[in-house]
């Protein structure tokens, strides 16, 4: 096996043996890297000569110690929202396609302060705004499994490299599902924290209230090591939360016999793929068999959360990309007359469609006039989302659902209307509503070997619990052992 | 038919915090451009606010001085507008939940008291300053972001004032409040105090509000009552022709002295407020307020009562005195040094103020250092010099700034104590004024002060007054 198809806590064991070094993994994924980029485009840049110097210098720390994290030495992919001071930062857009930050985001500083490697960043929908990557304003990433088809999105950089071994993990950033689709279309773990578990400051913000940064990997334990990285208290971040990180791994092979499973009964939509809804069934029986207990949940407000979500985060969004104006930094149209016109140019020219959708309609529903009917109303039906799943945690200790109603699409294929790519956010979508975190673990293929995956909710701050049923289910299968062929 | 004004007040005041409202960085005036800024204040991708909580305590220090009712969960909102002074296009400010509501601060206008109302006090962040190029067709402004992020507090009154007294009084009381809270510097001439006024007429007697004018770039508080007399004016004229007033936001041009509509005709502008979702509640409990409201310095009705009741000076002394804040601390310090508060009280009121008048100041340090007044109060009590001869010194300590001690040295200004000398200069003054004595010793009293006049000039001032008058008259008498 080489180098760059192992899992995170593979190579350490390795490194702590002083049978490999941090050098050598680099440079193997950067060989696997060469051979198959061009066939999947996950990266907008890659940071190879930074790569090779991390690794040297995570070396003379491993040999000069006994105990060192798990991820030191160890190559992750950086979807490329997140600020690295020094490195382009483009959110995969035209008008930041020169901004180089100059400071790291905290989960970056967290993660030099454990010596981890950057591979590079990854490709993305167009500030986070897509479930396939196709928004990216300069070519899409395409899925290891099946070159035709998308990786999802908008983290779809970050899971393809994963899939694809062209990094060995990877942080995405999830907004409406951005980092648990993906994951679920490429057949890795993704997960999505509680909402302040991870630490935003130097996210490029997208959707304020939902964003969060979280882990893209080979399997459970490698999520959990990279979690306990991440996670913690920033007072950079008003919307930190306070309160103590466990150790992740701690959970890891507990038993699950007598934990009670809900599936919500809204989750038996029309339009659900054949495949993937048979596969969420295995995966609740499998739990079963594992000592669980399943029963029915209901989360009646679940019709409105693709509606109430396209009013909050493109509200919030309008707000939030009002900075990108070609005054200080990035793209400006250089012909433009008088400050009206570089704002309207700049911005015409550096957005791409589905950006300027989203912004026109966030804008509309703050408007005078229609705040009340619109952004107010989202806002309280956002409480009753939440609701919901506060009642429901009281019957259940983990919430199963599918991830996406379909496996990976092909490329084009939902273009052509809006609408219908929002609706594959269904299953994802309320969980940022909540704030609650969601993990997406690979629990099947269709027949045509696209990878399905399975969703675990837990209540806020319980992660455990998440960390706990995926780790007994991927045990219990084999579904994380399965690896693309890429031609 | 009569018509009345009606004039409301938004206050900008720049808190007094060492750093900004979100971020770290130094809130100084007069550095270079561009030196005090960071990632959050500049608004680069990926930044969050972090509120200064300081702002937050002078800003609820403000609102319990104003008589606000504080907003127990009080939040941020987004106001979003594009401009090149603000980075984010959006200022961070409060619209829904606004910490300070309903207060009000209470004016004297020629001795009658009145409350102006305070409809609320928020606090937001302040934008940076764009710089012109004074070069005709240049294609450039320049952005200067160290003002970006200050803590700015508003103050938005109820548009209860009737005239421009009142205004006035508004202005200056509010302006002494902010500096005797210790919140703001309040220099209007470096931007931490702006006023933007809201003018209207209506029908003596009428109880509806007219079409309201807003006035900006108003940038000291004279010019704030020139536009506001013009606009009064202006909009009579309107009204008395029996037309109507237009609702808009005009700009002070202070070379032509008049109000002028904004170049731009722009549609009220819809700022989309939501709340901001990077800050959460704040909960000023209400421990929280009454410490704070413990812990506020005191204020000028209290100290001026005690300054009456403590140094024994009249109340209208005291009254002038604490004025401002500056003139209160200097008095003190004064009295302090010198232990003689009456002293120290005639002469903050005579030569003091003549000399902040002249220089048009506030603060007496710009004047002298209160060690300098007390020092030459001590020689006085010491009798050292006259009162008179302290007049002189008190002009020449201002204009070198050295202390007294040093002054009397130099030019030999001790006062003449000795009465064998005084009496010698008397009898001399007596010998050589036969027509003066004569009409004296007549019963022509002001022939006495002739001769007074004729020792002091012959002593050049020095002789102490009461003994030059007592030796004399005793002279005289033989």
């Amino acid at each position: 096996m080489e180098l760059y198809e192992l899992t995170a806590h593979n190579l350490h064991e390795l490194l702590r043996k002083r049978e490999v070094s941090s050098l050598e993994i680099t440079e193997s994924v950067f060989k696997r890297i060469e051979a198959v980029e061009n066939s999947v485009h996950c990266y907008m840049t890659l940071m190879k000569d930074i790569a090779l110097e991390k690794a040297r210098i995570a070396d003379k720390i491993i040999r000069n110690n006994n105990n060192f994290n798990p991820l030191t030495g160890i190559p992750i992919a950086i979807k490329d929202n997140m600020c690295i001071e020094g490195t382009l930062t483009t959110c995969s857009s035209k008008i930041l396609r020169n901004f180089i930050p100059p400071y790291d985001a905290t989960v970056i500083g967290k993660l030099k302060e454990v010596n981890a490697v950057f591979v590079g960043k990854t490709n993305m929908d167009e500030f986070a705004m897509g479930s396939s990557t196709e928004n990216s304003g300069f070519f899409t990433t395409l899925n290891p499994w099946d070159l035709e088809r998308i990786p999802g999105g908008s983290s779809g950089g970050s899971a393809a490299s994963v899939a694809a071994d062209e990094s060995i993990m990877a942080l995405g950033s999830d907004t409406g599902g951005s980092i648990r689709q993906p994951a679920s279309l490429c057949g890795v773990v993704g997960m999505k924290p509680t909402y302040g578990r991870v630490s935003r400051y130097g996210l490029v913000a997208f959707a304020s209230s939902l964003d969060q940064i979280g882990p893209l990997c080979k399997d459970v334990t490698d999520s959990a090591l990279l979690m306990n990285v991440i996670c913690g208290y920033d007072k950079c971040d008003s919307t930190s939360l306070n309160y103590p990180v466990p150790d992740f791994t701690k959970v890891l092979g507990k038993e699950i016999k007598g934990l009670r499973i809900g599936y919500p009964k809204e989750c038996f939509i029309k339009g659900i793929n054949k495949d993937v809804k048979e596969s969420i069934e295995a995966g609740l029986k499998k739990l079963e068999s594992l000592g669980a207990k399943i029963l029915e949940i209901t989360l009646p407000h679940t019709e409105y959360a693709v509606a109430v979500y396209y009013i909050i985060a493109t509200a919030e969004a309008s707000s939030n990309l009002a900075r990108y104006d070609g005054a200080q930094y990035g793209y400006r149209n250089a012909e433009a007359d008088n400050i009206v016109e570089m704002y309207s140019k700049s911005r015409a020219e550096g957005f791409g469609k589905e950006v300027k959708r989203r912004i026109m309609l966030g804008t509309y529903v703050l408007s005078a006039g229609y705040f009340d009917a619109y952004y107010l109303k989202a806002l309280k039906v956002r409480t009753l989302i939440k609701n919901d799943f506060d009642k429901a945690f009281e019957k259940c200790d983990v919430i199963v659902t599918p991830v996406s109603p379909t496996a990976a699409f092909k490329v084009g294929e939902k273009m052509q209307d809006p609408l219908q790519m929002y609706l594959s956010d269904i299953f994802t979508i309320s969980i940022n509503l909540a704030g609650i975190p969601g993990l997406s673990i690979p629990c099947g293929f269709t027949g045509n070997n696209l990878p399905i995956g399975m969703q675990l909710l837990a209540k806020p701050l319980d992660e455990e619990k998440i960390f706990q049923v995926a780790y007994a289910f991927e045990q219990a299968t084999d579904y994380h052992k399965k690896k693309p062929v890429i031609d | 038919m009569e018509f009345e004004p009606v004039i409301g007040l938004e206050v900008h005041s720049e808190l007094s915090t060492d750093s900004k409202i979100f971020c770290g960085c130094s809130t100084k005036f007069g550095a270079e451009p561009n030196t005090q800024m960071c990632p959050v204040c500049m608004g680069l991708p990926g930044v969050l606010p972090v509120l200064n909580k300081k702002a937050l305590e002078y800003s609820v220090r403000i609102a319990l001085a104003l008589n606000c009712q504080i907003t127990e969960f009080t939040g941020f909102d987004r106001k979003n507008y594009y401009y090149p002074d603000l980075p984010k296009n959006y200022q961070i400010s409060q619209q829904y939940n606004c910490l300070g509501r309903n207060g009000y601060v209470k004016i004297n206008v020629n001795g009658v008291e009145k409350k102006i109302g305070i409809n609320n006090v928020h606090l937001e962040e302040d934008a940076g300053k764009l710089l012109h190029p004074e070069i005709p067709g240049a294609d450039y402004s320049l952005v200067d972001l160290n003002r970006t992020g200050v803590p700015l507090i508003e103050i938005v009154s109820e548009p209860d004032m009737r005239g421009l007294d009142e205004m006035m009084a508004y202005m200056v009381t509010l302006k002494n409040l902010l500096q005797y809270i210790e919140v703001s510097d309040c220099k209007m001439q470096e931007g931490s105090l702006r006023f933007e006024i809201n003018v209207s007429i209506r029908p003596k007697g009428s109880k509806e509000l007219g079409k309201k004018v807003e006035i900006k770039n108003l940038n000291s508080m004279k010019i704030a009552m020139k536009s506001a007399e013009y606009e009064i004016n202006r909009q009579s004229k309107i009204l008395a022709k029996g037309s109507e007033v237009e609702q808009e936001t005009r700009l002070w041009d202070d070379e032509k002295f008049v109000t002028k509509a904004m170049r731009s005709k722009e549609e009220s502008k819809d700022y989309r407020y939501f709340p901001e979702p990077d800050l959460v509640t704040i909960h000023i409990t209400k421990e929280w307020q009454e410490e704070i409201r413990r812990n506020l310095p005191e204020l000028q009705l209290a100290k001026k009562e005690r300054f009456a009741q403590q140094y024994q000076i009249p109340e209208y002394d005291a009254e002038v005195i604490t004025q401002n804040k500056a003139n209160a601390v200097f008095y003190e310090q004064v009295v302090e040094s010198c232990g003689n508060p009456k002293e120290a009280s005639n002469w903050m009121m005579k030569e003091v103020f003549k000399y902040l008048d002249k220089e048009d100041v506030e603060d007496p340090n710009f004047i002298l250092k209160p060690g300098q007044l007390a020092n030459l109060i001590i020689e006085i009590d010491k009798h050292i010099v006259t009162r008179n001869m302290a007049k002189e010194i008190f002009d020449t300590m201002v204009e070198t700034g050295k202390d007294p001690k040093e002054i009397i040295r130099e030019q030999g200004l001790v006062q003449i104590t000795d009465e064998n000398q005084i009496r010698e200069v008397a009898r001399k003054i007596i010998q050589a004024n036969p027509g003066p004595v004569k009409d004296y010793k007549g019963g022509k009293e002001k022939s006495l002060g002739f001769l007074v006049g004729q020792i002091m000039k012959e002593t050049k001032g020095k002789a102490n007054p009461e003994l030059v008058n007592k030796i004399l008259k005793d002279e005289l008498a033989k």
